[in-house]
């Protein structure tokens, strides 16, 4: 797909050579925006065992602990409810402390509960 | 706090690591930017002084001022063992660096999460918060030694990006690489990947109020040609500078990693100049970190630090926020610890030297440089318009439209080309459900909160951001490859009189030597390791050969280890002699008057060193009362004794710094001999100076005393003194 074209400078520049200096940096500005948006929005509806990792290590888990249960979650088809989700919820229905409930999961224990959170 | 004689304690800083909470959060930049004043000199650019310093050599001529230029300046410091690098920290901190950055060791960007422990590290070290937290504490030490806040910078990138973006908001790291870019171009991370863990990790390092600094100039130094990428460096920052800002950063906070991005023989300043405004233009609202060229060096220290001068000429003709520094010796090796403070000096000593430049001069309004900055910013904005219209970045990826070698829109078909469903960690992103839920601060993204939670955390009792007590510290995972262990091998070096030669580590033994060697390149090459093996250097390597004539000669540089060490308890070392107070020689000259003659002797025109010791406006001993007949420059030894003898002098003071054929040693004995002869050797008091003059050389010599490199007025004057009043006893 890679292409080799000699450089067009003169012929492609035509559309830009009237502008003011001004309206060619807005101009840089507004392409740059145009391409990053949808790259915003893909990271805004998206998730990955990284960004999860990064929510468990917040609510104060190590990461060997976080990795275990991103994976254990990502085994179970869950990561679009959200590691830290799954951690919640699980502490919440069976009463107990998040840190409790995250080691539970780490200790490979309660993982047939999860299915039944969500 | 430290004493500036004492060293780091290296096990101190590992004691209780893991209680320890860093001073601060977020990026600090240099203070009280603009007019200082620093001696007798007023700067227009630079910024608060330290409280302690090295500063530069030839400060020795000027009160020994060590004005810090406005920006903030970079070292990069990784050597494998953050152990031994923290020592170097202190040495750049001392020098005027602020900024410190540490490289991650090879294959971390593909290392899916955190790495803890403290394992040693190939080209960098392994990024874990044990090395953090143990950095950070070891600067926070530092920085209140030296007076000015210091940045611990390393990288956000790789496959863990977000981990690493929490573990350094915890920790205190105040700046960091993130450009989602770099990770698809040259680690081969999933692009998708990549830009979704990117915006989690913006968020955070923005919460943390971190300097995010991007990875465009990595295309400068892999593109074939560095000059060409021009228009597509302009794109690369163009695009992560709006997603940084898109997903929440400040500007102020976002920083861009430019490089000049060619290098002499070329003609740098046409090429680099323009690149550089039209940057700086485009690019108002960000911060510029200025870095110097690596592109094109080679093992000539001498070469890489012109290089790296024009750099900075191209800082101070513009404008660098963050100026940061390459070592001259990284294009033979990891970078040495002195390295490191020649990169830091060449940076202070330069943009200090070229302090106040664009009131003098200034860049052209018209001509060459204005259509050269015009050029490449359509350039950029073809790149852009291209980019949308094969469909965007990610189509743009796949079709190989970066790191080409040609100059945008030329293209020579040789970009790095990578695929949507390809690289590491494809296929591991999920779109989140309607049901998504973070119950932590500072996340980015969809986030569906339970109703009336305002603050995400409230949901688990706080998280580590708001209590900071919640972070869980892991201290070593591996027996055998830790620091602890490391310390254990180097004991005997760090903890008794017995020391060795390092570049790098506590003990490794390097040492460098030049040779030159009147042969060919070849010959040369494989004699001067020869030669190092007889002087007894294991390990012996060339790390720099430079042809001064094919049949003439050769230059030669290598290094080596010494197998042995040195107990400094054992050195016969001579005590330094005694000062005196001004007040207590000013009183003894009171007292009793003192008159000298002085003169450089035999041919030599040299006349600073003496100039020195003797003016009063250097500090010389004039200042004190004492009488100086000054016979210049080339004075025959049988004047200056017939001087001393007719002016009834105290003392000669004799300067002699050509060293050629002993020449130095010769005059000495002769003034002796001549005094003798004269029959004033017993009221006289003879001393000697000049750079290679040493106190013993010269009593061997016949002289009272001698005195070499650095010696000030008061030196000379007290022992003038002491010397007067042992004869006045003697005589007595």
């Amino acid at each position: 797909m890679a292409v080799k074209r000699p450089d067009d400078f003169e012929i492609r520049r035509q559309h830009l050579k009237n502008l003011t200096d001004e309206e060619l940096e807005k101009r840089f500005w507004q392409l740059a925006e145009e391409i990053v948006k949808p790259l915003v929005e893909i990271a805004y509806t998206h998730t990955s065992p990284a960004v999860e990792r990064s929510v468990l290590l917040r609510m104060g888990f190590s990461s060997i602990e976080a990795k275990a249960i991103v994976e254990g979650v990502q085994n179970l088809g869950l990561l679009g409810k959200g590691a830290g989700n799954v951690v919640y919820r699980l502490a919440k229905k069976k009463n107990i402390p998040i840190r409790e409930a995250g080691l539970l999961l780490v200790e490979g224990k309660a993982w047939d509960e999860v299915p039944a959170l969500f | 706090m430290l004493e500036k004689n004492e060293k780091l304690n290296i096990e101190e800083i590992l004691k209780d690591l893991e209680n320890y909470r860093p001073k601060r959060r977020g990026w600090h930049w240099r203070e009280e930017q603009g007019n200082q004043v620093y001696g007798e000199f007023e700067y227009h650019q630079a910024s608060k002084p330290l409280k302690n310093s090295c500063p530069l050599p030839a400060a020795k001529s000027f009160g020994y001022i060590d004005p810090q230029p406005d920006c903030v300046i970079t070292t990069e410091i990784a050597s494998g063992r953050f152990e031994d690098d923290i020592r170097r920290m202190r040495m750049a901190a001392w020098h005027g660096a602020d900024h410190i950055m540490v490289i991650r060791t090879a294959g971390q960007s593909h290392y899916d999460g955190l790495i803890e422990g403290t394992p040693e590290g190939v080209g960098g070290v392994p990024i874990s918060r044990k090395q953090v937290r143990a950095t950070r504490k070891a600067l926070d030490i530092i920085e209140e030694e030296v007076g000015r806040p210091i940045n611990f910078h390393s990288y956000v990138s790789g496959v863990a990006g977000p981990d690493i973006a929490v573990m350094f908001a915890e920790e205190g790291v105040n700046g960091a690489h993130q450009d989602p870019q770099y990770n698809v171009l040259y680690r081969n991370i999933n692009m998708v990947r990549s830009f979704v863990d990117a915006a989690v990790a913006k968020k955070i390092m923005a919460f943390a109020d971190m300097v995010q600094i991007d990875g465009a100039h990595n295309a400068n130094a892999t593109a074939m040609k560095g000059y060409k990428v021009m228009p597509e460096l302009m794109v690369q920052h163009a695009i992560n500078c709006a997603y940084s800002k898109m997903v929440g950063m400040k500007p102020q906070n976002i920083a861009l990693s430019t490089v000049p991005p060619t290098a002499p023989p070329a003609p740098c300043l046409r090429i680099d100049l323009p690149y550089a405004v039209a940057l700086r233009q485009l690019f108002k609202d960000y911060k510029m970190r200025a870095q110097m060229n690596t592109k094109y060096m080679e093992s000539c220290t001498r070469e890489a630090t012109v290089t790296h001068v024009l750099n900075l000429l191209i800082s101070r003709l513009t404008r660098a926020d963050i100026q940061s520094t390459i070592t001259p010796d990284e294009g033979r090796n990891v970078p040495w610890h002195y390295n490191n403070i020649h990169a830091i000096n060449t940076a202070k000593q330069a943009l200090i030297g070229m302090d106040g430049l664009l009131e003098m001069v200034e860049l052209k309004k018209d001509g060459y440089l204005v259509d050269k900055v015009r050029e490449l910013k359509e350039r950029a904005v073809l790149f852009m318009e291209e980019i949308l219209e094969v469909g965007g970045y990610f189509k743009a990826v796949e079709m190989g439209f970066f790191v080409d070698s040609g100059m945008y829109p030329e293209r020579n078909g040789d970009g790095i080309a990578r695929q949507i469903n390809g690289g590491i960690g494809v296929g591991t992103v999920v779109e989140r459900d309607k049901d998504y839920m973070a119950p932590v601060c500072e996340h980015f993204g969809y986030n569906n909160l339970p109703e009336g939670i305002e603050k995400a955390c409230d949901l688990i009792d706080g998280c580590t951001f708001c209590k900071p007590e919640k972070i869980v510290f892991i201290d070593e995972l591996d027996e055998n490859d830790n620091v602890n262990r490391r310390l254990k091998e180097t004991e005997n070096l760090r903890h008794s009189t017995e020391i060795k030669p390092e570049v790098e580590w506590c003990g490794d033994g390097i040492v460098a030597t030049t040779i030159f060697l009147p042969v060919e390149e070849r010959v040369a090459e494989f004699a001067a390791m020869e030669i190092g093996k007889k002087m007894g250097l294991e390990d012996v390597v060339v790390i720099h050969k430079q042809v001064m004539q094919p049949a003439e000669g050769t230059l030669v540089e290598i290094k080596g280890r010494v197998p042995f060490t040195i107990d400094v308890s054992k050195l016969e070392i001579p005590k330094k002699p005694e000062v005196l107070s001004d007040e207590e020689i000013r009183k003894d000259i009171e007292r009793k008057p003192m008159k000298v003659v002085a003169a450089t002797v035999g041919e030599d025109e040299h006349s600073v060193g003496l100039r020195e010791v003797i003016d009063i406006k250097h500090g010389g001993i004039e200042k004190y009362g004492i009488e100086c007949l000054y016979l210049g420059t080339s004075c025959p030894v049988e004047k200056l004794v017939d001087a001393a003898i007719e002016f009834n002098a105290d003392a000669i003071l004799a300067s002699t710094i050509i060293t050629h054929n002993d020449v130095h040693i010769k005059n000495m004995k002769k003034i002796h001999e001549l005094c003798i002869e004269k029959g004033v050797r017993d009221k006289l008091i003879v001393c000697a100076g000049g750079t290679q003059v040493t106190d013993e050389i010269a009593k061997s010599a016949g002289m009272d005393a001698g005195f070499g490199r650095g010696t000030k007025g008061n030196d000379v004057a007290s022992f003038l003194v002491k010397r007067r009043r042992e004869m006045e006893n003697y005589e007595g």
